[in-house]
């Protein structure tokens, strides 16, 4: 029980120990062993959940193969891939996703700053506060979906009867139905961002913020100079698991407009091929291209603006 | 014995976790024993009739009713998913009639034999049986059949200047008419499987069809679309110029068969097609006070419309079969459950509860189904004439292209939408294009 936890964030009087240690000592040496026996299971499970549905993707990919027709499936190599990357349909969808992406994390990145500073400073009834707004966030998003498309319906809806606008079908336009959309997206999760905001403001130390005052420092300038730059890797951090979880939207256009009025998103042009039309080869290449757009998404964040990880974790230097 | 603590309770938790997960997935569902059958049923007043069905008997059979989703593309989905990955414990199971044949196609359905296929069409009236059929074997029992009639609020009549009682009227009349009145005509203009319904309609009431004949038996790159021709150019006229009228309902793009039926139903209501369960929902309604006690004294019905004042018009052909999976191991047994669950008094029993028409022509005679749905004659003509969505093994494609190409109705046009719908069609079966 007694024994050190070898990833413990360094302390000051940890300091020192780097020098003491030998390169590779018996214990250390035992507790590596340890560390991949607890977590050997753990890691052979996920490969074997995650791993083997990617390649199986992959590889069906390379097929034109329809679930209902398994006679005639026939490999095509990268034709699918040429299917979808010259029809114009996985353009606009993607742009469509690539509009809801931008738009729903900026505004849940300001909402989200706002509502983490309110969590932070509250005075009184902290945990009821935080409760409060984190109720969005655990609400399933299918039922939020509904919640809202229910809002917004122009026969039973509370939305246009609270602006007086009449039967207005907020579902009927492209834009109005994209609208509805992120709005379903931004008060869902919104309440993440500001959990992942709270914890970087969490790590700003009081003296900084103090000396910044003592220095005659106004609120603004507290913000600008002190707190932000401070909270640049919460921030990068935040920005990038909701991005990638945004470009992935489905629930909420699948539950409010059913794809209709040009709201399809990437994610829905998968289920359409793959669950609607059985198309498990076009289906799985579109799933492919898909993945591959989030991976590219995570690395420009890692590698371009810099986002590290593991500050997350308060591994600060 | 600290030591072995952790183990017995990690032993204990994963056993919790199993047993979590099954009543949550239902493993091993469908063991209730040799005798009980798995039912998907895609109304809850199927199971009603079931539960009847088990007591009669005696204890031959029980069912484990599964709820299908409560709209058409996930019932069809849910069906197909399980079926395709030869779900063993699916013994009975309700099939929309226009995903038959991309099921049968696929030997996921036991066809009838010669025998049951005489027993289960007998008395059953032409459109049901039609639809219940494919490649000349029968691969569902008809539960119920279904087609659309023209409703209309008979208080609008004398200013819209139309009659539907005193003969046919055409959609152009019935446009014009309530634009003149100030009422609504409800059609389903959502881009669902409701949507495809309407445009097999008019493309059907105008003497074309979506397919061209014997493309079910053709692989899906060969297969000829029929819809750029001048009953597509119809279909595409009529749904624009109601879209952009004053007698499209507030949101007509998004408006299915509940939303027409609210739209009916509101103060500006004038006419609607739409399912004869609309009737029933109505009682409902009543009950419920959101509509007064003599509202049915205003409504009527007649035919669906035409398209052509001179030429008949095909009504919508829905209804539900029931089919016995392929992969089922008490398929014997499920055929054995079906004579009762398909039965005239089955029939008789689901029409009066769900307000879905039966299949059996004698259903319409008995005198309590004349008491409740007064319209009974209509619909049994309209069973008749009904025609069929297309009958393809690619069903699900077909339905899609066309749910893409003519939505939303406000942007088509007589001159470019058939010949775009025909190629989206024809590209997305031969897998050159996405929907």
């Amino acid at each position: 029980m007694s024994t050190t936890i070898p990833a413990a964030p360094p302390s000051t009087p940890a300091r020192t120990r780097p020098h003491r240690r030998a390169p590779v000592t018996d214990r250390a040496r035992k507790e590596r062993n340890l560390g991949w026996l607890l977590a050997g299971p753990a890691f052979i499970a996920m490969v074997a959940v995650t791993g083997y549905p990617i390649l199986n993707a992959v590889w069906l990919s390379l097929f034109d193969y329809r679930l209902t027709d398994p006679a005639g499936r026939d490999f095509v190599a990268l034709g699918n891939y040429v299917t979808i990357l010259t029809d114009g349909l996985f353009w606009k969808q993607f742009g469509v996703t690539s509009l809801i992406t931008v738009v729903t994390v900026s505004a849940e990145l300001v909402l989200g700053f706002a509502l983490a500073m309110v969590m932070h400073r509250a005075l009184y009834l902290r945990t009821a506060l935080r409760t409060a707004i984190l109720v969005p966030y655990g609400i399933i998003t299918v039922v939020s979906a509904y919640a809202w498309a229910y809002g917004f319906s122009n026969t039973y809806g509370f939305v246009n009867g609270l602006f007086g606008l009449g039967d207005y079908d907020w579902f009927g336009g492209t834009w109005s139905a994209l609208f509805t959309v992120c709005v379903a997206e931004i008060w869902k999760t919104t309440p993440f961002m500001s959990l992942l905001l709270l914890a970087g403001l969490a790590q700003i130390p009081d003296d900084y913020l103090e000396a910044a005052k003592v220095d005659g420092a106004t609120a603004w300038q507290r913000v600008k100079r002190v707190i932000l730059p401070n909270m640049k890797a919460a921030i990068m951090v935040a920005l990038l698991f909701r991005t990638l979880d945004a470009f992935r939207i489905f629930d909420s256009v699948f539950i409010m407009t059913a794809g209709a009025q040009g709201t399809e998103t990437l994610s829905f042009l998968a289920y359409r091929q793959t669950i609607s039309r059985v198309m498990v080869g076009l289906g799985s290449a579109v799933s492919v291209i898909l993945a591959v757009l989030v991976v590219l998404i995570a690395v420009m964040f890692v590698k371009v603006f810099k986002t590290d990880l593991s500050q997350q974790r308060g591994d600060r230097k | 014995m600290v030591r072995h603590r952790p183990h017995r309770r990690v032993a204990g938790s994963a056993l919790v976790l199993f047993a979590a997960a099954c009543a949550l997935s239902g493993c091993g569902g469908g063991e209730g024993g040799a005798t009980s059958l798995t039912y998907y049923i895609a109304d809850a007043a199927q199971a009603d009739v079931a539960a009847r069905c088990a007591t009669e008997s005696g204890g031959a059979y029980t069912f484990d009713i599964q709820r299908l989703p409560n709209n058409a593309a996930g019932g069809r989905e849910q069906l197909l998913r399980r079926l395709a990955a030869e779900d063993r414990s699916m013994d009975i199971v309700s099939v929309d009639p226009p995903f038959m044949a991309e099921f049968a196609n696929a030997g996921f359905l036991r066809a009838f034999t010669d025998q049951e296929r005489q027993e289960f069409s007998d008395g059953v009236l032409e459109g049901p049986l039609k639809q219940s059929t494919f490649r000349d074997t029968l691969y569902s029992a008809p539960l119920y059949g279904n087609t659309q009639l023209l409703w209309y609020r008979k208080s609008v009549l004398q200013k819209a200047g139309v009659d539907p009682s005193a003969g046919p009227v055409t959609w152009d009349q019935l446009i014009e008419g309530a634009s003149r009145a100030g009422v609504t005509v409800a059609a389903q203009g959502r881009r669902n499987e409701s949507l495809m319904v309407w445009v097999n309609a008019l493309v059907a009431s105008a003497g074309g069809s979506i397919l061209q004949p014997g493309s079910e038996n053709v692989p899906a790159d060969q297969v000829e679309a029929g819809l750029d021709s001048p009953a597509g150019a119809a279909a595409a006229r009529i749904m624009h110029e109601l879209a952009v009228s004053p007698a499209a309902p507030a949101g007509f793009s998004t408006a299915g068969e509940e939303d027409s039926r609210a739209a009916f139903q509101a103060a500006t209501g004038g006419f609607m097609v739409n399912w004869p369960y609309v009737w029933a929902a109505m009682d409902a309604g009543i009950e419920e006070g959101s509509l007064p006690a003599n509202f049915k004294d205003d409504v009527g019905w007649a035919a669906y419309p035409r398209v052509d004042a001179g030429t008949e018009s095909a009504s919508p052909s829905g209804g539900l079969g029931l089919s016995i999976s392929a992969f089922s191991r008490k398929q014997d047994l499920a055929v054995e459950a079906i004579r009762c669950l398909a039965d005239e008094r089955s029939q008789k029993e689901f029409m009066i509860s769900a307000g879905n028409p039966a299949a059996l022509g004698s259903v319409f005679d008995d005198p309590d189904i004349r008491a409740k749905f007064p319209m009974a004659d209509q619909i049994r003509t309209g069973l008749d004439a009904a025609t069929p969505r297309p009958v393809s093994p690619y069903y699900g494609d077909v339905t899609g292209a066309i749910q893409t190409a003519f939505h939303p109705p406000d942007s088509l046009s007589p001159e470019t939408t058939p010949r775009a719908a025909n190629d989206l069609l024809e590209a997305v079966l031969s897998n050159e294009r996405l929907i």
